[in-house]
Formats: C-alpha cells, sequence, structure tokens
C-alpha cells in the first residue's frame, strides 16, 4: 500500500515535471539572446579594461609573487643570530656572573630565585614559542655532538647540512627534504662557539660527546624549515 | 484513509523530535544523552554538556579548546615534558604517526570509564615504548627495562617530571630521609591581595545572636585584616546579602577560589558550570564517604565558618567529617598524625604538624615578592586537592621534601600499602632512579 501511494506521488510529480520544462525551452531563446547581448558587452568592456591596463602599467599578479624560499630563511636567521647576539652580549654578559652578578645563567634556570636561560636555551624557547603560534615555519638548533640525543640529526638532509657547514666554515646548507607528505625547504646554517662560556660548558657536560670544542669552531647549527607545497 | 502509513510516520517522528527537544532543552537532567560514564576527573560535570562541548559546530579544535582551558595552565606550570608542539614538528612527523597527540584525547578519550586506566588514561601501557625503544642503547640502565615501567616506577612521567629529572634527582640526593627540625610555611596571600580594609560593623536588627557572632568574629584572622561584615555580605551600592556566595570570598582570596574550583571539591562551582549544576555532595561522588556526610554540599563554609576562619578545623576535621576511605580512616594512628596533635598540645612548635590539608592542600611559596621591603614572598594555599594527587610524584616537591629527602619521597610515593595505611612505618619499595643517575656521575 505504501509503495502504491509513493507510486502515485512519484507519478504526479513526473506529469508535473515537463510544464516547467517547456517553460523554460520557451525563456531559454530569451535568455540566449539576453546572454549573447550581456556577453558582447562584458567582452567589450573586458577588452576596454585590458587595453588601458595593456597602456598603464604592466600585466602582474602581485598576489602570487613569493619570496625565494632562500632569502626567507637566510632573513630568517638573520633575525635569530641578532636576537641570540644581543640576548649573550646585552642581558647575559652584562648582568650574570660576568657583569653586575645579578642573575645566573643556568640550565636548570627555573629552579633557581635568580636563574636565567643559557643563549641557547633562549634560542630554543624562542622555537617553541614560534612552533605555538605558526606552522609556517619551524627552526631548532642542533648538532652532530648534541648533549641532549633529541638534538642530534633526525633526518638525511639534517645530518647532510650539519656535516656541511662543520666542514666548510662559514658557509650555509640548503636542500628539500620530504617529511610525513610534505615537501620542506630546509636550510641549515652553522653555530659557531662565540664565547668561552660556551665551549667550557660543552667540553665539560657529562653527556657531551665531544670534550675539545675550541672558540670560534661550528659547534652545531640552525635548522630552519619551510613547507613548499602548502 | 489515504496514506495512513505516512500518518503514523509523521505522528512517531513528531512523538521522537518532541522526546529528543524535551531532552535536550527541557529536562532537569541529561543522563539520558551521555554516551557512557566520564572519567573519575570529569564524573562530576558530565551532565554540564557545554562545559566540555562548547560548540555544536566545529571540529576536534572545540573539545581540545575545552581541555586546554582548564588544564593549559597547569601543563605550563609542569613544563610539560609532551607539548603539542613536539608533535606538529617535522622532525618528528615519523614518529608522530606512531602516536599524534596533538590533541589530548588521544590518551585521554573521554565516555570510555570501562577502558580507562589511571590518571584518565585510554591508550595502552606500552604508549611510551613505541617512541622510545631504543633508549637502552645509549643509556646503560636503561638496557632490557620492560616495556612498561617507564611510567609506573615512579621514574618518568608523560607530562611532569619537576621532581624526576636527572639533575634533580642527583642535586637532591643523600639527603636524611627527615628533617626533624622541618616548618611548614604559613600562608599569607590573602593579606596581600585584599584591598579592602576596615569598612566598619554592621548591624541588623532580625533574629541572629550577633554577640556571639561578633565574639567569633573578634578573634578570627578576618578581625586581624580588618575585614568587617560589609566586606563580605554587602557590596558597595548593593544590598545585604544573607548568605554570601564564593564570589564574596574570591575578592581576597582569589588564589585560593581559583584552585577550588579547578579541583574535584569545587569544579561545580566553576563558571559555566555553577549554573547548571548544585555544589558537589558525597552522595555524587565515587570514592567511599560518611553515610552522615551523604547529603552535605560543598562551598568556602563547607570547611571554613566565615565568621570564625579556622584553620585547625579545615586542616583535618572538615576533612574527616567526609572521607572514609582506608588512608583516610588511617590518618589518626599514622606519625603524621601524632606530629599534629603535639602541634595542637602546645608541645611542639606552630606549623610542625602535618594534616589532611598539609599534603592535599599544601601551602605554596611562589617566586613573586609580596613586601618590597621585607622581600617577603607569596604564599598560597593550593585549595585544588588533585593538582599535586595523580600521578603522585605532582607532590615530591611541593609537600614531601618540605620535610622528607627525595629518595625517601619516591620511595614512599612508590608504595601503594604504605599509602593505604597513611604513611605508618617505612617504604617496602625502593626506586633505583637516583642510584642510576649518581652512578652516572661518578664515570
Amino acid at each position: 500500500m505504501g509503495a502504491e501511494e509513493g507510486n502515485e506521488v512519484g507519478s504526479n510529480d513526473v506529469h508535473r515535471q515537463p510544464e516547467p520544462s517547456q517553460s523554460n525551452q520557451y525563456e531559454t531563446g530569451n535568455n540566449m539572446k539576453k546572454q549573447i547581448l550581456v556577453g558582447s558587452l562584458v567582452s567589450a568592456s573586458l577588452a576596454v579594461l585590458v587595453g588601458c591596463s595593456q597602456q598603464s602599467a604592466p600585466a602582474t599578479e602581485p598576489a602570487k609573487v613569493g619570496i625565494d624560499p632562500k632569502i626567507y630563511t637566510d632573513s630568517l636567521f638573520a633575525v635569530m643570530k641578532a636576537d641570540r647576539t644581543n640576548y649573550t652580549k646585552l642581558v647575559v654578559k652584562r648582568l650574570g656572573p660576568a657583569g653586575a652578578d645579578v642573575i645566573k645563567p643556568d640550565e636548570h634556570w627555573e629552579d633557581l630565585d635568580n636563574g636565567t636561560l643559557l643563549p641557547a636555551q633562549m634560542f630554543r624557547a624562542g622555537a617553541e614559542a614560534v612552533a605555538e603560534m605558526t606552522d609556517d615555519f619551524t627552526y631548532s638548533l642542533q648538532s652532530l655532538w648534541p648533549i641532549g640525543k633529541q638534538n642530534g640529526p633526525k633526518t638525511p638532509i639534517e645530518k647532510a647540512g650539519l656535516e656541511y657547514i662543520a666542514a666548510n666554515p662559514g658557509e650555509n646548507y640548503y636542500g628539500e627534504e620530504e617529511l610525513g607528505g610534505v615537501t620542506y625547504y630546509t636550510a641549515v646554517y652553522p653555530d659557531v662557539a662565540v664565547s668561552d662560556a660556551c665551549t667550557i660548558c660543552h667540553n665539560e657536560h657529562k653527556d657531551s660527546p665531544k670534550n675539545d670544542f675550541q672558540l670560534g669552531e661550528v659547534m652545531g647549527g640552525v635548522v630552519i624549515r619551510v613547507p613548499l607545497n602548502k | 484513509m489515504r496514506f495512513p502509513a505516512l500518518k503514523i510516520w509523521l505522528v512517531f517522528s513528531l512523538i521522537m523530535l518532541s522526546g529528543l527537544g524535551y531532552l535536550l532543552f527541557a529536562a532537569p537532567s541529561k543522563d539520558n544523552l551521555l554516551i557512557g560514564q566520564a572519567t573519575h576527573g570529569h564524573h562530576q560535570i558530565e551532565l554540564a554538556c557545554e562545559a566540555c562541548h562548547t560548540s555544536s559546530f566545529g571540529g576536534p579544535e572545540i573539545l581540545q579548546n575545552a581541555c586546554t582551558g582548564c588544564h593549559q595552565q597547569e601543563l605550563d606550570a609542569a613544563h610539560d615534558s609532551h607539548p603539542r608542539k613536539k608533535f606538529t614538528d617535522p622532525r618528528n612527523a615519523e614518529l608522530a604517526e606512531r602516536l599524534d597527540a596533538t590533541m589530548c584525547v588521544t590518551c585521554h578519550a573521554e565516555h570510555q570509564l570501562e577502558q580507562t586506566r589511571d590518571m584518565g588514561v585510554t591508550v595502552a601501557e606500552d604508549v611510551c615504548f613505541h617512541c622510545h625503544e631504543a633508549v637502552g642503547e645509549h643509556r646503560e640502565s636503561h638496557e632490557g627495562l620492560s616495556f612498561d615501567t617507564c611510567a609506573t616506577s615512579g621514574c618518568h612521567n608523560f607530562h611532569d617530571n619537576r621532581a624526576l629529572y636527572e639533575s634533580f634527582l642527583v642535586k637532591n640526593a643523600g639527603k636524611p630521609w627527615v628533617d626533624y627540625e622541618a616548618v611548614l610555611p604559613l600562608a599569607n596571600s590573602a593579606r596581600f591581595l585584599s584591598a579592602k580594609g576596615s569598612s566598619g560593623m554592621y548591624e541588623k536588627n532580625d533574629h541572629h545572636d550577633y554577640a556571639q557572632i561578633k565574639s567569633d568574629w573578634s578573634e578570627s584572622s578576618h578581625a586581624g585584616a580588618a575585614v568587617t561584615c560589609v566586606d563580605c555580605h554587602q557590596a558597595a551600592g548593593e544590598a545585604w546579602v544573607e548568605q554570601p556566595g564564593v564570589q564574596a570570598c574570591e575578592s581576597c582570596h582569589a588564589d585560593e577560589i581559583y584552585g577550588f574550583v579547578s579541583g574535584k571539591h569545587g569544579m561545580r562551582l566553576a563558571p559555566v558550570i555553577k549554573e547548571q549544576l548544585e555544589p558537589m555532595s558525597p552522595k555524587l561522588a565515587r570514592l567511599d564517604f560518611k553515610d552522615s556526610a551523604h547529603d552535605l554540599q560543598l562551598t568556602c563554609s563547607s570547611c571554613h565558618d566565615p565568621h570564625k576562619p579556622n584553620l585547625q578545623k579545615a586542616a583535618v576535621e572538615s576533612c574527616l567529617g567526609c572521607h572514609a576511605d582506608q588512608h583516610s580512616l588511617a590518618y589518626q594512628t599514622s606519625p603524621h598524625a601524632r606530629l599534629w596533635q603535639a602541634e595542637l598540645d602546645q608541645v611542639a612548635p606552630e606549623n610542625t604538624g602535618v594534616t589532611c590539608a598539609s599534603c592535599h592542600m599544601p601551602t605554596i611559596e611562589h617566586k613573586q615578592i609580596v613586601d618590597k621591603e621585607t622581600r617577603l614572598r607569596k604564599v598560597s594555599i593550593e585549595h585544588n586537592q588533585s593538582a599535586t594527587l595523580r600521578p603522585n610524584e605532582k607532590m615530591i616537591r611541593p609537600v614531601c621534601m618540605q620535610c622528607h629527602s627525595l629518595e625517601f619521597s619516591i620511595d614512599a610515593l612508590a608504595d601503594e600499602a604504605l599509602i593505604l595505611n597513611n604513611f605508618n612505618g617505612k617504604p617496602s619499595k625502593h626506586v633505583e632512579s637516583v642510584d642510576w643517575a649518581l652512578k652516572r656521575e661518578t664515570r
């Protein structure tokens, strides 16, 4: 019974269907004329616009112009290096044991009343804060001789980059890699021992795999990673 | 009659829609909508759906924001060892495929009580192994350790390792098991937060015995801080309130109220939830309570008589007035209780007794200086009794180490039988973490 009623309803629908269909056919004729008219006007107007734009300005698409990934990562590194140098010189050296001695830079700074972050920790804190704000880029401080194992190279590009900058002082390393289905532009910049505080701490730390770091030597690298196919 | 089946279907649909509408919008309780019982940490508020399901639209971030809204501050304070950013870092992409803990519900699924383990965890016990399987290769002491021992042996926690990291173990090793001269800090936060001063007394001609109230008040800490009747009963320009709510206390005791509404005692009085639920009551709880406490409700004045704020009553008497589990019942015969009795009898100095509150609502010394002249630091009482409870290693630094050594504290908290008898004896278990850390120092 339900099926029959259903058929009735359905057949009614079928019968009603041709009416608007016919109407559409009639309207289509009128619409076609209108479309041709409107189309002509739009084409003419576009032709004028294109003509004008060709005369007054070059046909560029500013929205699609991007920054070369190398310039992007080089710029990011410049900011990172400047901030790190400033923190080391203007805060740690000035107020730490070598200066006014009112703050104590320490690996476990949070456990001390006047504790403050070591420059490398300040750098990592920045990287962590950035990771909470954006995924447009990530960065980290790594080394072939890390005190914490998690700071050693994990990907082939990281390893190749850290080896390259250690073997070629003053040079950077750039490459591409795919991680988790995403292609990244990965840049590796040298991290040089600028203070004996760096070398002494690393040379004496029980978990350091290398204990003969010298001032001016490459101790590790800053790895900046930018997703390319976003 | 035409289309009788369609009409029947329509009638049933309307009845069902009406029923659903009633359950969603008009029913006094939403328990019929629960898809499963909530964990021990959330069951008190499981019928305030909007506390977590803040919007009908949106993806997983709705629930994630609800989790972090209540728990992020605590995770930050704990220097969370596994923050979200660790799992979004591209260099950990391979590990994140094994455990994608970018969302709390990855490990803490709700409404699945039957498969929920301690700490509200719903993933298998080998969760650590999937990323840290190679730890034995560069840490000799960890070679051959069983996959389920990382977080169950008193050595590591997923989030909070403030008392367990290696340098801390080394720094605090080798101290006497107890400091016999230890004195617990005295809270001072309300004194420095109170901006009211004396507003004068207020008397009403009603049935109250004001002579008794005045007498009680005059000996209270409220009188000492010049907090008077109107400060609590009558906000500026408003009418007299006979029984002021939590908000009256909050103006001076903000830290304590924040803790209270964050914990199991007071979470039903937290914003949004308090409009939907009555205060917590022993009859709603899952622990063992005294029959006489069955119908009591939990607000500030349940433990603190506002006219004679008495920290002694709130320290033990109030707790044992309700709690009747094995650990609570064993308190009165414990060494901690003997110290408390000595303090009450005035044969031991003030703040040398150890009460329920000493451990479960500890006084926390903050970095913040509240008096620049004397360099006095703020000390508040943590009123979220869950903040140091689970995992119990969270209790080591703010509580146990006020009086005990690190090794003793770790061992005692790993001994379940000792916890049940309320620390009546010495630990029968030994956690080797400090030994291992020291061994690495001497290499």
